[in-house]
């Protein structure tokens, strides 16, 4: 008994034990998966000896850690009112700043079985549609979307996130999901796309240091604000200011 | 004779209580409380308690029909591949759910393996259903059952069921007069294990019948929304749920489990 209670001791403070190496722990919004990770090899490279942590989920729930106190040195968040909601709080060092947009898109599974070919084709009540659920950005987007070409679309799922939109398209579940541009670009080998014209602006993608980072997490945040990054960034398929 | 317990079983004891009861502790006392009627009488609310209760339910029948057969005969039936049959049917156990909700698209998704001809010969399909929604919460609880039921089947006394075969007993009815009576108290705990288990689904569900209000949004999905915006009500929802899964687990701890 005493030698598990060892045992599990020793392995809780190796789990916790930290490296010398400074480290710059980044909470990004989920839609930043791929290209944020290239980021970071990109600026651990030109920065040795520097390690960047990236943590990625719904950016609502992130500012409900950074909220509640989790350690987190730069936040990247979806939309402008979740960043608000950390900076009102006084979790951010400097001001936010705007470095990607996103817009909505049209995906379809590859044969497009229901002959979908633009937005208003969603109004149909027999066509199997996939949004967000309108808790989360990608789904407010989408209604706002609707709205603004006065359509009436009743999705047949609203899903948590924009992944589990594009797994029921590719799984030919849905005849079509709403999801951003730069999703159905990471997919576009396992779902099809029918863009939208004219494009509309359905994010804008903020970045801050938060308090008590260290000099490096203002680095990173350069980084993505510098030409280097603007390129990876327009590379995965986001618009930029 | 009773002796003082020993500290070094206590204290570890101790610590395994705080750190497992302290969130709920903690959930309570954020509870918003003068709003809590408002929020919960809500209609989208009351809808996602009803079929949270409708699915659970649906779904413990399922497991106790289904898998009380299958308890007995991994306990009582010598097969070649017992212990590997075991083993597969105990997967969804240790299956992340969501993981677990997928496999279930490829399966009975409407171009799954058998989905797909559910689709074509019944029309039937599952996904953004209720019935979807039983099924993903049946597939990640039932083994809970299985596994509670077949231990107890184990354990019970063959000689009970050898002598009932001897007076003259087919083996149906020895299983339906004798074994199932003497488990019957495993039989209770495995139900409300499976029940509790089936309540608190979430990945399954989200990942095989979606998040449609009214027909898939249980409680849990209705609190992770909730969670994204409105965090009050997602505290409210939680609320429900600890408080009714306490009171049927305490209640059926005095009455059938411990007798």
């Amino acid at each position: 008994m005493t030698r598990i209670l060892l045992a599990t001791v020793a392995l809780l403070a190796a789990a916790c034990s930290s490296t010398s190496k400074p480290t710059v722990r980044v909470l990004a919004a989920s839609s930043l998966t791929d290209v944020y990770a290239q980021l970071a090899s990109e600026f651990e490279e030109a920065h040795p000896g520097v390690d960047v942590e990236l943590q990625f989920a719904g950016s609502s729930q992130l500012a409900s850690l950074v909220v509640e106190g989790a350690p987190g040195d730069v936040f990247a968040s979806a939309d402008l009112v979740t960043m608000a909601r950390v900076v009102d709080r006084g979790e951010a060092r400097v001001d936010p700043e705007v470095f990607a947009t996103n817009s909505l898109t049209l995906v379809v599974p590859t044969d497009n079985p229901a002959g979908v070919t633009g937005l208003d084709d969603l109004a149909d009540r027999d066509l199997l549609v996939a949004q967000c659920a309108v808790e989360v950005p990608c789904g407010s987007a989408a209604s706002a979307l609707f709205a603004s070409r006065d359509l009436v679309v009743e999705a047949d799922s609203l899903e948590p996130n924009v992944r589990a939109v594009l797994t029921k398209v590719e799984l030919g579940e849905v005849d079509v999901g709403v999801v951003y541009s730069t999703d159905a670009l990471a997919a576009a080998d396992r779902v099809a796309e029918v863009p939208l014209d004219p494009q509309r602006v359905a994010n804008e993608y903020a970045i801050v240091t938060l308090d008590g980072a260290p000099a490096e997490a203002d680095e990173f945040v350069a980084f993505v604000l510098s030409a280097a990054g603007r390129a990876a960034l327009a590379d995965h398929g986001f618009g930029l200011p | 004779m009773t002796r003082r317990p020993p500290l070094v079983l206590v204290a570890p004891a101790a610590a395994a209580v705080a750190f497992l009861v302290l969130p709920g502790v903690a959930l309570v006392q954020r509870a918003p409380w003068s709003s809590l009627h408002d929020l919960l009488t809500e209609s989208a609310v009351a809808d996602a308690m009803r079929l949270s209760l409708v699915v659970s339910l649906a779904a413990t029948a399922v497991a106790v029909a289904l898998g009380l057969p299958l308890a007995w005969l991994l306990a009582r039936v010598d097969f070649p591949g017992r212990a590997l049959l075991r083993a597969l049917v105990l997967l969804p156990m240790v299956l992340p759910p969501v993981v677990g909700g997928t496999a279930l698209l490829f399966a009975l998704g409407r171009r799954g393996l058998v989905g797909q001809w559910l689709d074509r010969w019944f029309g039937l399909t599952l996904p953004f259903s209720t019935t979807g929604a039983i099924v993903a919460a049946t597939f990640v609880a039932m083994p809970f059952f299985v596994l509670t039921v077949e231990a107890a089947i184990r354990q019970s006394d063959p000689g009970l069921e050898d002598a009932a075969a001897t007076l003259g007993a087919t083996p149906l009815t020895t299983f339906r007069r004798v074994t199932v009576p003497l488990v019957a108290p495993s039989i209770a705990a495995g139900a409300a294990l499976t029940w509790a288990r089936a309540l608190g689904e979430f990945g399954a569900t989200v990942a095989f019948a979606g998040n449609v209000p009214g027909r898939t949004q249980t409680l849990p999905l209705a609190t992770f929304l909730a969670l994204e915006s409105r965090p009050e009500e997602a505290i409210a929802l939680s609320l429900v749920l600890l408080a009714v899964s306490l009171a049927v687990l305490v209640s059926l701890r005095r009455h059938w489990i411990l007798r």
